[in-house]
């Protein structure tokens, strides 16, 4: 009961935290919170992937730029932003779910190389489709949209926008996880056989949980591209997909909380750490591999494990206090 | 005509390279389960070892010799027992997941270390062409192409002749069993990733004259080893070699007859084509699923 209520309060704080928070700072950090706010969309969708269906995806990169490529269009041609944002949505859940449904046939790591193929596949359609994308040269002046009259063209106003999508997607994705259906992904992660033998039509979970995850990245998607107002093919290659992938490692991946401590360090740490430059990236992918031989559920898997443990030391002396009375009653 | 064969020899060519990449990538995944992201810059790595070697004044086939050595030590031993002995034991896909933030690692290194820029690399093949039934052949092709089998042959004899290559095999069809009939499974193991290393430093010497020393050639070098070894199959290497024999001549008729744009496209859909029809590879068997 107080763990409960602890975890409220510290909920609560916390949103409290990320509203208060912006007012306080200048417009770039502002942009940088956005953009937290945004790849933990990202993240969240490929934590219900990795973390709870246990498959490697490495197009969540791709699908954030299918978002940000859908909104940027459908808003230059001057159709309204829920209509990209819905495009958004229906166009990487289609292609997840059809990407998904070839790879999961066979054994898991095989998501991986398609995902990575699909990858370089659709940053070469976003270069390369100069009708639809205006290619290397991008599109130019996404606008940000009006919501319930009010614009969003400054960047407070648009944080919030991006903060709010944020918590419409964690309230989604907790409720999913906690529905039969985010039972059954953790049941194919934990032991794909067994949850076959129990009557989970594995693969449709596991292809539903991808075309999610996916889904959730063109979302994220849809939200950068007015954040950014600009679209070009750049930031969608494989190195997003990877930078994601990290984030959800390092949160911790199956941990609901995990995709917003890895973005949080992804995207605020390279701000802080200006000063490495180059040597950043190198210092960060040694920090996740050093992170992995300790701890492969990330930073919260640490946590759950010490807190764990301290619960079976407190209950075991708990049980110790009680002996003597058992003994007495047996004598 | 006589552009067709030349396609075709340097398709065989880039596809023997992408072979000899690719059975190390199998090898590794037999042995260890280790699918390692990082392949395509272990290919990068060597010739950069070789340059860095040949910056201090050494000459070229002593430079190579250098890049072989550090190779086996860093991409075979150190890869080995600083990030897959430690990782092993939490499964398959945190493994996975450290070898893409290896790769990462890598490539940034060099690009901080030593450049960002694309290096020539001396051929070890000369340049020129040859007579091939009256068609003049590009020389270097078909000298990567010698080397690469004459590799695969002496990687294959090791394998099915000797002592030590039954016992690799033993370790890879069952570790346990292998373990009780007194066979040193550690050792095996060890070897495969010594082996992986001398395959991607001879990958790197032959491939690097075509595609320049650059940070980033990895993405599609390991990209195309993936390929190779799932279209081949994924647990066999004369599997890895038809993969990436295959790979080689289609790379090469696509970005004659296909638009230069999505020549790199033509593969990945060979490889969904692949998983669609036949997901156990062309020659691989169908693996039991493990519990």
């Amino acid at each position: 009961m107080t763990r409960s209520l602890a975890a409220w309060l510290a909920g609560i704080a916390g949103a409290a935290a990320l509203v208060l928070l912006p007012l306080a700072l200048n417009r770039y950090g502002i942009y940088i919170l956005s953009l937290w706010a945004v790849m933990t969309i990202a993240a969240i969708g490929l934590n219900l992937t990795l973390g709870y269906a246990g498959q490697i995806s490495l197009a969540q990169g791709a699908f954030v730029g299918i978002g940000a490529y859908a909104v940027a269009i459908l808003t230059t041609s001057g159709f309204p932003f829920v209509v990209g944002l819905a495009a958004a949505l229906a166009v990487s859940f289609a292609v997840g779910w059809l990407l998904g449904y070839p790879a999961l046939r066979v054994q898991h790591h095989y998501l991986a190389f398609v995902t990575l193929a699909f990858s370089t596949l659709a940053y070469l359609v976003f270069r390369n489709e100069e009708w639809l994308t205006k290619g290397i040269y991008g599109i130019v002046g996404v606008p940000r949209p009006s919501v319930l009259g009010i614009a969003t063209a400054k960047p407070l106003p648009f944080y919030y926008l991006c903060l709010g999508a944020l918590a419409v997607v964690s309230f989604a994705v907790w409720w999913l996880v906690r529905s039969p259906w985010g039972r059954a992904f953790v049941a194919l992660r934990e032991n794909p056989v067994r949850a076959l033998s129990l009557g989970v039509d594995t693969r449709r979970y596991t292809l539903m949980a991808f075309a999610i995850g996916s889904a959730l990245g063109g979302v994220a998607g849809a939200f950068y591209a007015p954040l950014v107002e600009f679209v070009d093919p750049t930031p969608f290659t494989l190195a997003l997909s990877l930078n994601l992938l990290m984030m959800v490692i390092v949160g911790g991946a199956g941990f609901f909380l995990g995709p917003f401590l890895g973005a949080l360090i992804a995207v605020l740490l390279p701000e802080w750490l200006r000063f490495m430059e180059g040597w950043y990236l190198i210092a960060y992918a040694v920090f996740v591999m050093v992170l992995l031989v300790i701890s492969p559920t990330g930073i919260l898997g640490i946590l759950d494990r010490h807190l764990t443990a301290r619960r079976t030391r407190a209950a075991s002396q708990a049980r110790a206090a009680a002996k003597p009375v058992l003994n007495s009653e047996a004598a | 005509m006589s552009n067709f064969l030349n396609l075709l020899i340097a398709g065989l060519a880039t596809g023997a390279i992408y072979a000899v990449v690719a059975i190390g990538f199998t090898l590794l995944w037999q042995t260890s389960q280790t699918i390692n992201f990082a392949q395509g810059e272990f290919v990068m790595l060597p010739a950069f070892f070789m340059l860095a070697a040949m910056n201090l004044g050494l000459p070229f086939m002593l430079a190579v010799l250098v890049g072989i050595g550090l190779s086996l030590l860093v991409l075979g031993l150190l890869f080995k027992r600083v990030l897959v002995d430690p990782m092993l034991r939490h499964g398959v896909l945190p493994l996975a997941i450290a070898t893409m933030a290896l790769s990462i690692a890598l490539k940034e290194s060099v690009k901080e270390l030593y450049s960002a820029e694309a290096h020539p690399f001396p051929s070890v093949v000369p340049a020129g062409n040859v007579d091939v039934l009256g068609v003049p052949v590009s020389m270097q092709s078909l000298g990567v192409l010698v080397i690469a089998v004459l590799a695969v042959v002496a990687l294959n004899l090791l394998l099915t002749r000797t002592s030590v290559g039954h016992q690799m095999q033993a370790t890879a069809q069952n570790p346990t069993v292998a373990r009780i009939v007194g066979i040193p499974v550690e050792r095996m193991i060890l070897y495969t990733f010594l082996i992986n290393a001398g395959l991607v430093a001879l990958g790197s010497l032959l491939v690097t004259p075509i595609y320049l020393a650059k940070f980033s050639t990895g993405e599609i070098l390991g990209q195309a080893a993936f390929i190779a070894a799932i279209v081949g199959g994924f647990n066999q290497v004369r599997g890895a070699v038809a993969g990436g024999l295959l790979l080689g001549v289609v790379d090469n008729l696509a970005a004659a007859y296909v638009s230069a744009q999505y020549r790199a496209a033509v593969p990945l859909f060979l490889l969904i084509v692949i998983i669609l029809f036949r997901p156990q590879g062309l020659l691989g068997r169908v693996e039991e699923r493990t519990v």
